[in-house]
């Protein structure tokens, strides 16, 4: 029998706009000592299906219409609270996405990791010390004793994700429910957390959902793959199946849209366009304290026309070294060429004129828009502020913009909220591009954005990069991504260039050894080779 | 830590100044001055007085010798109550006023916490509506009509409580009190709600939830530290509000406390006595800002590192 047999489970969320049914009829089932993992893309219902099992939906506006979730042969929908509560923490726990806000930043780690102990299980105070110290330990926190009184804020991501899993673990559940654990997390950090998990859940045979909207980083572990669209499941299968014989269309475009091929490398180039020496920026940390230095002493060419990947983990320096050739960071020594003109030296009026043919996409378009403004204001104050449109011309400018960037000219009076991640991203974009810039510094565009988005996305980026001839610089901690896109890669560790090389050379034949482990960090390469 | 209080002693130095002399000419530009009364003084009974208390000197000579007086923390004499010194006035109205305030802050943090956490629990419900809406009825009555209107009710018409008074008959604390504390009561309640709302849809209120906590356990040991971090920024202001209005309660309850002395020394143009009351409760004022701000450094656990350093 399964540990956990889902069926027919319909979740809805009731709200003054009418009811909108978040889980439309859903069956699965998670076998002891296995994985399954579910995925999808957000809003489609993932994680409300297995949250509404706990009784972790709020309700209102939540409600459980219907199905049954069998448990070791007892139905979780049908318990109370207070027997939801006695299984929670105890036989099922949970791991969530983001370890930054996940754990409580007014409590030592050591409290939060006993209380499900001290709660569940009634041990004594010091037997629960011993036990959290020991599980720290299993789940890789370097000298648990020094650090068990610490607060989360004293850890890193990664080591409070650790954090996370030990606590989850303390009470020996028999199911795990991890909602997307390594989405937040640097590729190398999640490939150990990944590991972790597969490794915990082997020793102790126990069963577990993993949560994720990217195929890729469940092609090495799940064991059972069950894909969600739009509150149904469109297709179940096992690893091989799902990755290699899947039929829904669905699960293939998901596949399609996983990052695997380089692009063909440009010809030969004379002059570059911008040309970085010996560029440092250190910020200063207080008096008397190193200054962290972000960016030591880098030097590299971008050619015109070309896509220049820079890839490395937080804390790299990567989006550093763009805001400082755009100058939105004091440079503190070393020199940024831009066609023949010294860009560190500029000022004022030159600087601005400077500007007009570099622009910056940023990470997440709806803090980086302006939520008062118009798709029409925003993509016409570029225009009118450099000159490139007047007040009569302004609207044919903007409305060519918008399909550039593949927006509805529809949507013209509407505003940041109204429009979904991958739209907003095309906002930017189009926003971007308004001043005509000759350079784009795009800082992790796509991060944000579910797996088909981000395709559709970056297509569209190659595509406006061959019409505009841009000269780009593409930051990102996925390195599948820039595979995708660029044209040369510039690997990037602790603000210095550890290895750089076309993207066939950097994969196929990687130099350093922190190149190789940026590479072996990658999820789902066995699967997707 | 050490270095935090002291910047912020240091730079709470500079505001006392502005205050000392901003109080000191507009006491003066008031017109009349500490001995004229309706009973007219001859000339050079008035210039003697004059003379005693320096008031015949240029007005930048008696601001500078005020200052140097007070550097040595003398208030000055009492122009009104002659042979009795300012310090002295301050010292026998000020425990009173600090009773009363005391008991204001204990009355509006006991109701004020407990009627935001209780609306957070449940909010946009009948639960959340009615303490809110009494808060928001708490903020806009001034202490003047909700004082009389108590000593109505429970003073005359159901004959509870005494009407008047300090510390004479048992009971007569009650009433001004709860007058002083009610409106920030409604204040804290407010901002314990929103706070306590904020923590409650935080993630790890989530995570607390999974696993397994009961939910009074999630609210106290999860949720109360954080919810309760602006509540604690704001009694440093709080205190100040407290003092300024225990005033107009003083004057209503006929209670016996510094803030009877101030409002007389203003109508007497007492000018040590304006002064000395204004420096002693601004240096009060910057003393519990900083305290509570201290506190609310100290109960986050991010900033007490910084500040520990």
């Amino acid at each position: 029998m399964a540990l956990l047999d889902v069926q027919n489970l319909e979740v809805s969320f009731v709200t003054r706009n009418g009811t909108n049914k978040a889980v439309d009829g859903i069956s699965f089932s998670v076998d002891t000592g296995k994985i399954t993992a579910i995925i999808g893309e957000s809003g489609s219902g993932k994680s409300v299906a297995c949250y509404s099992l706990l009784g972790l939906v709020p309700q209102p506006p939540g409600r459980i219409d219907g199905g049954r979730a069998l448990f070791e042969g007892r139905d979780l929908l049908q318990m109370d609270e207070h027997q939801l509560r006695e299984i929670r923490g105890r036989d099922i726990a949970m791991i969530f996405q983001d370890p930054m806000t996940c754990l409580n930043p007014y409590m030592t780690i050591g409290k939060q990791l006993m209380e499900p102990l001290l709660y569940h299980r009634k041990v004594a105070r010091e037997a629960a010390r011993e036990r959290a110290l020991e599980l720290l330990e299993e789940v890789g926190i370097r000298d648990p004793a020094a650090t068990i009184d610490n607060f989360p804020h004293q850890f890193s991501g990664g080591m409070r994700q650790r954090v996370m899993i030990a606590m989850a673990l303390i009470n020996e559940p028999k199911l795990l429910i991890a909602d997307e654990p390594t989405t937040a997390l640097d590729v190398t950090i999640q490939a150990q957390i990944l590991k972790l998990i597969a490794e915990l859940q082997h020793k102790r045979d126990i069963g577990v959902i993993f949560i994720s909207h990217d195929l890729a980083v469940v092609a090495d572990i799940a064991d059972t793959i069950v894909v969600m669209k739009q509150g149904q499941i469109v297709e179940t299968g096992d690893r091989e199946g799902i990755f290699h014989n899947a039929r829904d269309p669905y699960t293939k475009k998901l596949l399609a849209a996983i990052p695997t091929d380089s692009k063909a490398p440009l010809p030969g180039q004379p002059e570059p366009l911008i040309k970085v020496r010996k560029l440092c920026t250190w910020f200063a940390q207080g008096h008397g304290k190193e200054p962290v230095k972000a960016v030591n002493d880098v030097s590299f060419d971008i050619h015109r026309g070309e896509v220049l990947g820079l890839v490395g983990e937080s804390g790299s320096g990567k989006s550093t070294i763009g805001r400082s050739i755009l100058r939105l960071v004091p440079v503190t020594s070393g020199e940024v060429n831009f066609d023949g003109t010294e860009l560190t030296r500029l000022e004022g009026r030159e600087l601005k004129t400077m500007r007009r043919r570099m622009q910056m996409i940023f990470q997440d378009p709806f803090a980086s828009l302006n939520p008062r403004m118009t798709v029409y204001d925003t993509l016409a104050e570029p225009l009118l502020l450099h000159g490139i449109e007047t007040r009569k011309s302004v609207a044919q400018g903007v409305l060519k913009l918008m399909d550039d960037v593949g927006l509805a000219r529809a949507f013209v009076r509407k505003y940041p909220h109204e429009f979904s991640g991958g739209q907003r991203q095309r906002i930017a974009i189009g926003r971007a591009l308004a001043t005509r810039p000759e350079f784009v510094v795009a800082d992790e565009p796509v991060s944000a954005l579910d797996v088909t988005i981000q395709a559709q996305i970056l297509d569209l980026m190659q595509a406006l990069g061959r019409e505009y001839g841009l000269t780009m610089l593409f930051v990102s901690h996925d390195l599948a991504v820039v595979r995708h896109l660029a044209d040369r890669i510039l690997v990037l560790y602790h603000g210095k260039i550890v290895e750089q090389g076309s993207g066939d050379d950097l994969f196929e034949r990687p130099q350093e050894a922190y190149t190789r482990q940026l590479l072996q960090s990658i999820p789902g390469r066995s699967l997707l080779a | 830590m050490w270095r935090f209080i002291t910047m912020r002693l240091l730079q709470a130095i500079p505001v006392i100044l502005v205050v000392i002399t901003a109080t000191f000419f507009l006491v003066r530009m008031a017109p009349g001055g500490p001995f004229d009364s309706e009973k007219p003084v001859t000339r050079e009974v008035k210039a003697a007085l004059e003379a005693q208390y320096k008031l015949d000197l240029p007005l930048y000579q008696q601001y500078f010798s005020y200052l140097g007086d007070l550097a040595h923390g003398d208030l000055g004499p009492s122009f009104k109550y002659s042979g009795r010194s300012v310090n002295e006035l301050i010292a026998a109205g000020f425990p009173v006023t600090a009773e009363l305030g005391l008991y204001a802050l204990l009355v509006a943090l006991g109701i004020g916490c407990l009627a935001g956490i209780f609306a957070a629990l449940r909010p946009n419900t009948p639960q959340d509506y009615i303490p809110m809406s009494a808060a928001m009825i708490g903020i806009c009555m001034p202490s003047f009509l909700l004082g009389p209107l108590l000593v109505l009710v429970f003073g005359i018409y159901l004959d509870w409580l005494p009407v008047s008074g300090w510390g004479d008959i048992p009971g007569d604390k009650i009433l001004p009190s709860i007058t002083l504390g009610a409106a920030y009561a409604a204040y804290i309640a407010r901002l314990g709600r929103a706070g306590m709302l904020e923590v409650l849809n935080q993630d790890y209120i989530r995570t607390a939830r999974a696993k397994g906590l009961p939910e009074w356990q999630v609210v106290l040991k999860h949720s109360l530290r954080g919810g309760m971090i602006p509540v604690v920024a704001f009694l440093g202001p709080a205190f100040a509000g407290l003092l300024a209005g225990s005033f107009v309660v003083e004057t209503i309850f006929q209670i016996p406390g510094l803030g009877r002395f101030y409002v007389q020394a203003a109508f007497n143009r007492d000018y040590t006595m304006i002064l000395g009351t204004t420096v002693f409760l601004s240096v009060l004022i910057v003393l519990f800002n900083l305290l509570s701000d201290i506190l609310a450094a100290w109960m986050n656990p991010r900033l007490r590192a910084q500040y520990g350093k």
